[in-house]
């Protein structure tokens, strides 16, 4: 219950940033200033600046934004492909179709992530819609896999049976009676793909891959100051701490939902 | 001085009182008997023997073994004693046994860690232990895994378990439930050769009075953490002084009032019906094997009958309901109701379904958790071409749940609002709400504590008095089958072995399997005379 709390709490801060810079942000991220460049935190610039004297907090903002929306579209398309994928793959185990969905799944697993990510943006061009792309992609066998194997289960169940009785066909089923059954799942693996999404986005900013300047991210803001860490520390830091709070306030928020909604794992700690 | 002896016992768990002052005690090569239906605390009691309570547990009172009170001994010293002094048997065998692990290994641990044998000694030992429960390691060598079992030679692997350290004290909790009929019958005829062998004692726990009035010298009736009753089993069956236990000997030979008449004209005809299922290939490239789980059964089902189809598990009445049902498909022969065909292959029209439902076993597993009972129960409209809608919709949910005895209001409610029997109601309730002609009964009491499972049968036999309704009713428990059925069918291997007016199949049986079957079941009516 408390790492619900503590993860909750930072995913909160993070996304009122991310909701706040749409409107305001203490400076232009795009201003750049360069007699106020490498200032250490301090009154005016609460987070210091960097070397071409833009303010921290402003980009750690604006990049809360730019990482938040591509792990959610991500997690989107993981979940909006994966899941019909995989209640329609357990409507038929074991028929051609079930193998086809299931062996394509094992397929993108088996690709390193990125790289497909820098393949993907080789082809296409680095950009933030190919971010998404690249990292939605790896979502969906994750969501289709984890839909299939508790659907199945509920398959055998005697209240589907009972539907099945009444008549109801297997995607009306799916829809009324599995879905429901399996939505805490989904949101708990929702709230860790997120956070892994969130890592991804960082991952390729870093390496130059994801949103392009001048727009602010994390990943981007680590690779420009590492080789100034050793002159200007806070450079790194704050995005940095930016990146590991948001990841691990998601995982928290992941297992506290998981405690919370399963109820085996409610009832054996009461 | 008794084995042991327990005085008093209150438990509260968070302040819940589960057992109010518990007084028992068990003899040296005798068998106690614990009778009480779901929530009574018969469990708890064999936990607090064990000392192996859920955390928030109070305990007052004095559980004495031999003289020595458990309750002071310290985790460690209780370790010695579980396993040692007293041994356990599960009811459910396969979740009691490690799959990893073979049936020698699992022996020779209670051994090795008891008793400080090497391997080599706990294995041989192990192998005599086995060959007590009659399975001897020519024929059940120490290497075999627990799934390479039926269920009751995994049982006799449990109870190998329980007795390898020579324990005072033997608890089997439930030890038959799971089992079936005719395997049940030779478990117990073990528990007591056991018994008798080693003169220990033993505390069987369970739901069924049949059951343990058959080899207890004692019982002890139970009834919300009380003891109600309890002594000599003799005793206790002829005088019967408290009410409760009267109620409860009433209820498991209950007989319902049953007045439907069968009519001459058939309504569910099953012609030379086969399903099959594919095994497991042998090799990659070769034909995979079939598994002949229904071969070719043909029988029919009069308007207004009660049918029952008696077997035991794994025979194949579950998968004849589910193919009846349309569920699976069939791969020869036809089923008729009312006089529209549907061959194999075919699939079922809405038309024939709409005709049929079903009650299922489990009274916690057949609802959506999720959906209230109103949606719940009206599921089947959807078979209907004019369902009715809005006002008329809540009408036929209320008037559904009416005739199971149930309030409209309870419409309004989720699915774990309900008690067991409850459930068993709304879900006969989700079958009438289209007016069938048939409902299939699959194991629909099984579930039920004895006092609940008369109230459900008063219920299916007011039911089909006032509707003319025909019931399959399949069931194994051939007590409830004889009470609520106008002719039976007896199931073997995916055959009807023998079929006729339910007392003529009763009094008379013709074939072997079927003599096996009625021999096997404990009846309680001998006790009594």
């Amino acid at each position: 219950m408390r790492g619900l709390l503590v993860g909750g709490a930072l995913a909160i801060v993070f996304l009122a940033a991310a909701l706040l810079s749409l409107i305001w942000t203490p400076y232009d991220v795009e201003a750049l200033d360069i007699a106020a460049k490498m200032q250490p935190p301090g009154g005016a610039h609460w987070f210091g600046t960097d070397h071409f004297g833009r303010d921290i907090l402003s980009m750690i903002m604006v990049g809360a934004r730019v990482s938040i929306a591509v792990a959610l579209v991500a997690v989107g398309i993981g979940i909006g492909l994966g899941v019909p994928l995989g209640l329609a793959a357990a409507t038929r185990k074991g028929s051609a179709f079930d193998e086809i969905i299931m062996r394509s799944n094992d397929l993108i697993f088996a690709f390193p992530s990125l790289l497909i990510a820098v393949m993907i943006t080789a082809v296409f061009g680095p950009s933030a819609l190919n971010a998404i792309i690249a990292i939605g992609i790896f979502n969906i066998p994750v969501f289709a896999r984890l839909t299939r194997g508790a659907a199945l289960s509920l398959w055998q169940r005697e209240f589907i049976l009972a539907a099945r009785v009444a008549g109801k066909g297997p995607a009306r089923i799916s829809v009324e009676h599995i879905l429901p059954n399996i939505a805490n799942l989904l949101i708990v693996q929702g709230t860790i793909q997120f956070s892994l999404g969130i890592l991804a986005e960082a991952g390729l900013s870093y390496i130059g891959l994801g949103v392009q300047p001048p727009t602010p991210s994390w990943g981007r803001m680590l690779a420009d100051s590492q080789t100034l860490a050793s002159l200007a520390p806070h450079l790194v830091l704050f995005p940095g701490f930016a990146i590991i709070l948001t990841v691990l306030g998601l995982n928290l928020m992941g297992d506290g939902l998981r405690d919370l909604l399963d109820p085996r794992i409610r009832r054996a700690r009461s | 001085m008794s084995l042991l002896q327990i005085d008093n016992l209150h438990l509260a768990i968070h302040d819940q009182p589960i057992l109010k002052g518990i007084t028992l005690g068990v003899e040296a090569g005798r068998v106690l008997g614990i009778i009480g239906e779901s929530g009574s605390g018969k469990s708890m009691t064999a936990s607090a023997i064990m000392q192996l309570l859920p955390n928030g547990t109070s305990m007052t009172g004095d559980i004495l073994l031999e003289g020595i009170a458990l309750t002071d001994m310290t985790e460690t010293a209780l370790n010695d004693v579980r396993g040692r002094l007293i041994g356990m048997v599960f009811q459910e065998p396969m979740t009691a046994l490690n799959p990893l692990l073979t049936i020698g290994d699992q022996v020779a641990e209670t051994l090795r860690l008891h008793q400080g044998m090497s391997r080599r000694e706990a294995l041989a030992r192990a192998a005599e232990v086995l060959a007590r429960v009659e399975l001897p390691p020519a024929r059940f060598p120490l290497n075999r895994y627990p799934h390479e079992l039926s269920g009751g030679q995994r049982q006799r692997v449990v109870i190998a378990i329980a007795i390898a350290c020579n324990p005072r004290l033997l608890i089997a909790d439930e030890p038959t439930t799971a089992l079936d009929v005719t395997t049940q019958a030779q478990i117990l005829l073990l528990l007591k050769r056991l018994v008798a062998e080693d003169g220990m004692g033993l505390i069987l726990i369970s739901h069924d009075l049949a059951v343990v009035a058959d080899i207890a010298d004692d019982l002890a009736i139970m009834r919300e953490g009380e003891v109600v009753e309890a002594g000599p089993t003799a005793r206790v069956l002829r005088e019967k002084s408290h009410p409760y236990t009267r109620a409860l000997f009433e209820a498991s030979s209950h007989q319902p009032d049953r007045r439907a008449i069968p009519t001459e004209a058939p309504l569910l005809e099953v012609r030379n019906l086969i399903r099959t299922y594919p095994l497991p290939r042998k090799s990659i490239f070769g034909k995979p094997g079939m598994f002949e789980a229904v071969r070719d059964v043909s029988f029919t089902l009069d308007h207004g009958e009660s049918l029952g189809l008696v077997g035991e598990s794994g025979c194949g009445k579950s998968t004849l309901t589910r193919a009846i049902l349309g569920l699976d498909a069939a791969q020869g022969g036809s089923i008729s109701v009312d006089g529209e065909t549907v061959v194999a292959g075919q699939r079922m029209p809405t038309g024939l379904r709409a005709k049929m439902q079903v009650v299922f076993q489990d009274p916690y597993g057949s609802f959506n958790p999720r959906h209230k009972v109103s949606r719940l129960v009206s599921e089947p409209l959807h078979l209907l071409e004019d369902a009715p809608v809005g006002p008329e919709r809540d009408a036929a949910i209320g008037q559904a749940l009416g005739e199971v005895g149930l309030d409209e209001t309870d419409a309004q409610k989720y699915i774990h609002e309900f008690s067991g029997g409850q459930r068993q109601r709304i879900a006969i309730a989700r079958a009438l709400i289209i007016r069938p002609r048939l409902i299939i009964l699959d194991e629909a009491v099984s579930a039920l504590d004895v006092s609940i499972r008369a109230q459900i049968l008063d219920l299916l036999a007011d039911l089909s008095t006032r509707h003319g309704l025909s019931y399959l009713f399949i069931s194994h428990d051939l007590h409830v089958v004889r009470a609520i059925t106008d002719r039976v069918m007896i199931m073997k291997s995916g055959q009807i072995v023998e079929e006729g007016a339910t007392e003529t199949v009763f009094a008379d049986p013709q074939h072997d399997y079927t003599r096996t079957l009625l021999a096997a079941a404990p009846v309680l009516e001998e006790h009594v005379s």
